[in-house]
C-alpha cells in the first residue's frame, strides 16, 4: 500500500502523535498558521496557549521535568522564535528535553529579511543540543523524529526544528518509522566496566567518603533513583545532592547530608573538603557546588559518573571517569559491590560519622522567629509541613527564596523539584507549575517565588485561568530583589543599587484581576490559616507572603572562597569576600 | 591537585556529515568557549556518504585538549574526533600562494629560491611571480620569511591538511 501523501503540517502533528505527544505550549503566528489548523482539526493533542513564548518553553520545561517525557513547544518564526530563546538556553543548562517548533518564513523568502523573518537556526545553534532548517516536505518526519530521539538520549536537551510555512504546506509522503536508528548520534549508555570495577575498590576503602549527586540521576529516570537509594544504604555512606538533584535520595533519610554548595548545609559542604572518596553520580562539578578550585575537596580520590564525555574533566580533574547513563553505572557497581562481598570499613565510618554529626550540630539552617514578622524560612518550612503526605510538585523562580526553597522544602521523590540551576532564570517558575500541573491535573503544585521574579513571566496567570489550572503561587515578598541585595551588602558596602522592588502591584487584587484567588499574610499567627486556605482553594492563588525584609539566605560559602569557609549568619567577621571572589557571580 | 598548564599544539581531525551549518557548529563551538583556532580546512571527502572532514590546528593545555575532543565528539553530526598529534603519528601539509613583485636582482633571487623550496610558478608577468608552494606549515613560514625582503605583497594560506600514517583510516 502506497503510504498516503500529507501536509508538512499534517505529518508534523503525525510524528507527534507517534511519538507519544498528547501535550504541546505553544503561541500561534502568521508563519505557523498551517501547523495551528492542522492541530485544529484533529483531537489528539491537547495545546495550552501560553501568553508568552518564554513561557511556552519553562511550562514543557516543566511538564518534562515532572513526567520523565520531552516537552513540546510550537512558536511562530521571528519574535516568536527570538522570545523562546531565554527557554531554550535554560533547558540546555539544565539538561532537560524539548522539542521546539518554530515556523519560519517561506524558503524562497529566507535571506530577504521577510516580516517576522530571523535567522532561528543560527540563533538557536548556541542554545540547542542541535537544530534543523527543513527545506521539504519529503524530509520533515525523519528529521521530527531524529529531533525526539536527540532530544531524549545521551545528555537530554532542548533541540529546535524551523519549518518554512511553503512546507508546511507541501505534501510528502509520510513513511517513516519513529525508532530511528541515527547516523553519527549514538551516546553510550553502558560504563566501561574495567572502571567500575576500579571505582568499586576505591569505593569499598574509603575512610571518608561522601557521595555527591546531581539532575543527571533525575533524568536518568526513576530506576536510577531507586538503584542509588539501594547502593547508598548498602554502603553506609553519608550523601549530598545538586539544586539539581534534590528528590533522587529521599530528604527524610538519615544518611542525607541536605544540598552541598553555595548555600549548601554546613554538614554537606564540609563533609565534601574532608572526605578521602568522592562519588560523583550525575553532577557535573559547577561552580555553585565546587566554590574555590583549587580548594575544593582537595584530600579526595574522585570518581565521576556522566552520561557526557565533555563533563568528565572539565572543572575538576578526576581518578576515575566512567561515560555513562546513571542507572546503567550503578546497576553495574551494585552487582559488583555484591559479587564481591564488599563491606565498608565500620570502624573508619563510624569516625566520620561523628565528625558528620559535629557538623551537624551547628544547625546551619536554624533561623530565629518571632511573633512581629514571618521569616521567610519559616513560610517555606510551614508550607512543607503542611503540604506533607500529598502529592505535591514545587517549582521555583531565582533568588533567595529558591535557596531557602530548597533548604527547607524536604523531598523524598525524584521528579518533584523544578527550579532553574545552570541558566538562573527569573521567571521561570509559575510557567513551568503550569507545565507540571498540566501533567499531573490532581497534585498540588506550588511555585515558590519572590515579588521580582514572579513579575517576568506573570502574563502566565491568564494561562493558568483559562485552562483551569489550581497552581499555587506562593510569593515570599520581601520588596527587594534579595539575593541581589545580600551581593550589595556583602560585596558593595551596602550600596543597593536599583534593587528594591518599587512600585509592586497589590499582589491580592492582582490575583483577582487574572480571576483567580488572593491571600495575604503578614504576621506569623496568619500564615498557618493562610496557608490552609491556599491548599484548599480549588483553583489558582496568588498568596503575598509579606516577610522579613533583611534576611538573608545562610549559610553561604562566599565566591572564592573553600567549602569550609562557610558564613553561617550575619556576623561581621565571617563576612568578607576576597578581592578575586569579587570578579566572580 | 596538580594541574599541568603548559600549552601544547595538537591537530585534531574531525570526520562530520556535510550538513548544513556544521561548519558554523564547529567554529561556534571554538569561539563559544574561548578555544583558540590556529588553522582550520575543511572539505568534503565522500560525496556519496556526504562528509566532510575538518582538520583544526588548536592549542592549549593537556586539559583544555581533551575538552575540545569531549565537546567536538558530542555535536550530533559528527562522526570521529582524532588527535591527530596523540593518537597517531601524522603527516602535515599546507599549500600556500605567494606572490612576489620586483625586477632585475631580487626577481632574480626569489626565482632561485623559490627551487631550493620546490615552489612552482603558476602566474608570471614581466614584474612578478605566483608561487605554489606546498610543505609541513614552518616550511611555509619559512619560505614567505625569505620572500619578503624580495618584494612579496600577498600570500594565500590553505591552512593545515593532517592524516595517519600507516594503512588504517580514521
Amino acid at each position: 500500500m502506497a503510504a498516503q501523501e500529507l501536509t508538512g503540517a499534517e505529518i508534523v502533528i503525525k510524528a507527534l502523535v507517534d511519538q507519544g505527544v498528547d501535550t504541546i505550549f505553544g503561541y500561534p503566528g502568521g508563519a505557523v498558521l498551517p501547523i495551528y489548523d492542522a492541530l485544529f482539526q484533529q483531537n489528539k493533542i491537547r495545546h495550552i496557549l501560553v501568553r508568552h513564548e518564554q513561557g511556552a518553553v519553562h511550562a514543557a520545561e516543566g511538564y518534562a521535568r515532572s513526567t520523565g517525557k520531552p516537552g513540546v513547544v510550537l512558536v511562530t518564526s521571528g519574535p516568536g522564535a527570538t522570545n523562546a530563546i531565554t527557554g531554550l538556553t535554560d533547558a540546555l543548562m539544565d539538561s532537560i528535553p524539548i522539542v521546539c517548533l518554530t515556523g519560519q518564513v517561506a524558503t524562497h523568502l529566507i535571506g530577504s529579511d521577510a516580516f517576522q523573518e530571523a535567522d532561528t537556526v543560527g540563533i538557536t545553534r548556541h542554545c540547542t543540543k542541535h537544530n534543523w532548517l527543513v527545506k521539504s516536505a519529503p524530509e520533515l518526519a525523519r528529521v521530527m523524529h531524529e529531533a525526539f530521539y536527540v532530544a531524549t538520549h545521551g545528555r537530554p536537551g532542548p533541540v529546535v526544528i524551523d519549518i518554512p510555512k511553503d512546507v508546511q504546506f507541501q505534501k510528502a509522503e509520510y513513511a517513516v518509522s519513529p525508532h530511528i536508528t541515527h547516523r553519527t548520534y549514538r551516546p553510550v549508555v553502558k560504563g566501561d566496566i574495567d572502571k567500575i570495577k576500579q571505582a568499586i575498590e576505591i569505593i569499598a576503602n574509603a575512610k571518608k567518603p561522601m557521595f555527591y549527586t546531581g539532575g543527571g540521576v533525575i533524568n536518568s529516570g526513576p530506576v536510577a533513583s531507586q538503584l542509588l537509594r539501594e547502593f547508598v544504604r548498602l554502603t553506609g555512606y553519608p550523601i549530598t545532592s545538586t539544586l539539581m538533584g534534590l528528590g533522587a535520595y529521599p530528604a527524610s533519610d538519615k544518611q542525607w547530608l541536605g544540598m552541598l554548595g553555595m548555600h549548601g548545609t554546613y554538614e554537606a559542604n564540609n563533609a565534601m573538603h574532608d572526605c578521602d572518596v568522592l562519588i560523583n553520580i550525575g553532577a557535573r562539578f559547577d561552580d555553585r557546588v565546587t566554590g574555590r578550585l583549587d580548594a575544593f575537596s582537595p584530600n579526595s580520590k574522585k570518581i565521576h559518573v556522566d552520561i557526557d564525555a565533555s563533563s568528565i574533566n572539565k572543572n575538576v580533574h578526576v581518578d576515575v571517569g566512567i561515560i555513562g547513563d546513571c542507572a546503567h553505572v550503578l546497576e553495574d557497581m551494585l552487582r559488583i559491590w555484591k559479587s564481591k562481598a564488599r563491606r565498608p570499613d565500620k570502624a573508619a565510618l563510624a569516625d566520620w560519622w561523628k565528625q558528620i554529626d559535629t557538623w551537624r550540630d551547628r544547625k546551619s539552617l536554624a533561623y530565629k522567629t518571632n511573633d512581629e514578622v514571618i521569616k521567610p524560612q519559616q513560610a517555606i518550612q510551614r508550607l512543607y509541613e503542611m503540604t506533607k503526605g500529598r502529592e505535591v510538585y514545587v517549582t521555583t523562580e531565582v533568588g533567595q527564596h529558591q535557596m531557602w526553597a530548597a533548604q527547607h522544602f524536604h523531598f523524598d521523590d525524584p521528579n518533584r523539584w523544578m527550579t532553574s540551576g545552570g541558566l538562573g532564570t527569573m521567571g521561570y517558575g509559575l510557567p513551568a507549575a503550569i507545565g507540571a500541573q498540566i501533567a499531573h491535573p490532581d497534585a498540588l503544585v506550588v511555585d515558590i517565588a519572590g515579588e521580582a521574579s514572579i513579575l517576568m513571566n506573570i502574563q502566565e496567570m491568564s494561562t493558568a485561568v483559562q485552562f483551569m489550572l489550581p497552581v499555587k503561587i506562593f510569593i515570599l515578598n520581601n520588596e527587594y530583589m534579595g539575593m541581589v541585595r545580600q551581593w550589595q551588602q556583602l560585596l558593595h558596602e551596602g550600596r543597593y543599587s536599583h534593587s528594591y522592588s518599587d512600585s509592586l502591584p497589590d499582589f491580592v487584587k492582582l490575583a483577582e484581576a487574572y480571576g483567580a484567588t488572593g491571600i495575604r499574610a503578614e504576621k506569623p499567627s496568619e500564615l498557618d490559616a493562610a496557608l490552609k486556605k491556599m491548599i484548599e482553594t480549588p483553583g489558582p492563588v496568588i498568596f503575598d507572603c509579606r516577610v522579613d525584609q533583611f534576611e538573608n539566605c545562610y549559610p553561604m560559602i562566599p565566591s572564592g572562597a573553600a567549602h569550609n569557609e562557610m558564613i553561617l549568619g550575619d556576623d561581621p567577621e565571617g563576612a568578607s569576600v576576597s578581592e578575586e571572589g569579587k570578579m566572580l557571580v | 591537585m596538580k594541574k599541568d598548564e603548559t600549552i601544547e599544539r595538537h591537530t585534531i581531525s574531525v570526520l562530520v556529515d556535510n550538513e548544513a551549518g556544521v561548519l558554523a557548529r564547529v567554529i561556534g563551538l571554538f569561539s563559544g568557549r574561548g578555544y583558540n583556532i590556529e588553522s582550520l580546512t575543511v572539505a568534503e571527502v565522500d560525496q556519496a556518504e556526504h562528509t566532510s572532514r575538518i582538520t583544526v590546528v588548536t592549542s592549549g593545555t593537556p586539559m583544555v585538549i581533551e575538552q575540545i575532543k569531549a565537546q567536538l565528539d558530542r555535536l550530533v553530526p559528527v562522526h570521529r574526533v582524532i588527535d591527530l598529534t596523540v593518537e597517531a603519528k601524522a603527516v602535515e601539509r599546507e599549500m600556500a600562494l605567494v606572490k612576489v613583485a620586483g625586477t632585475g636582482d631580487k626577481r632574480v633571487e626569489a626565482l632561485r629560491l623559490s627551487d631550493a623550496f620546490r615552489a612552482r610558478v603558476i602566474d608570471t608577468t614581466h614584474s612578478s611571480f605566483v608561487f605554489e608552494v606546498t610543505g609541513a606549515p614552518d616550511k611555509i613560514d619559512a619560505f614567505i620569511g625569505l620572500m619578503r625582503p624580495l618584494g612579496l605583497v600577498d600570500v594565500s594560506r590553505t591552512g593545515v591538511v593532517a592524516i595517519a600514517r600507516g594503512p588504517e583510516a580514521m
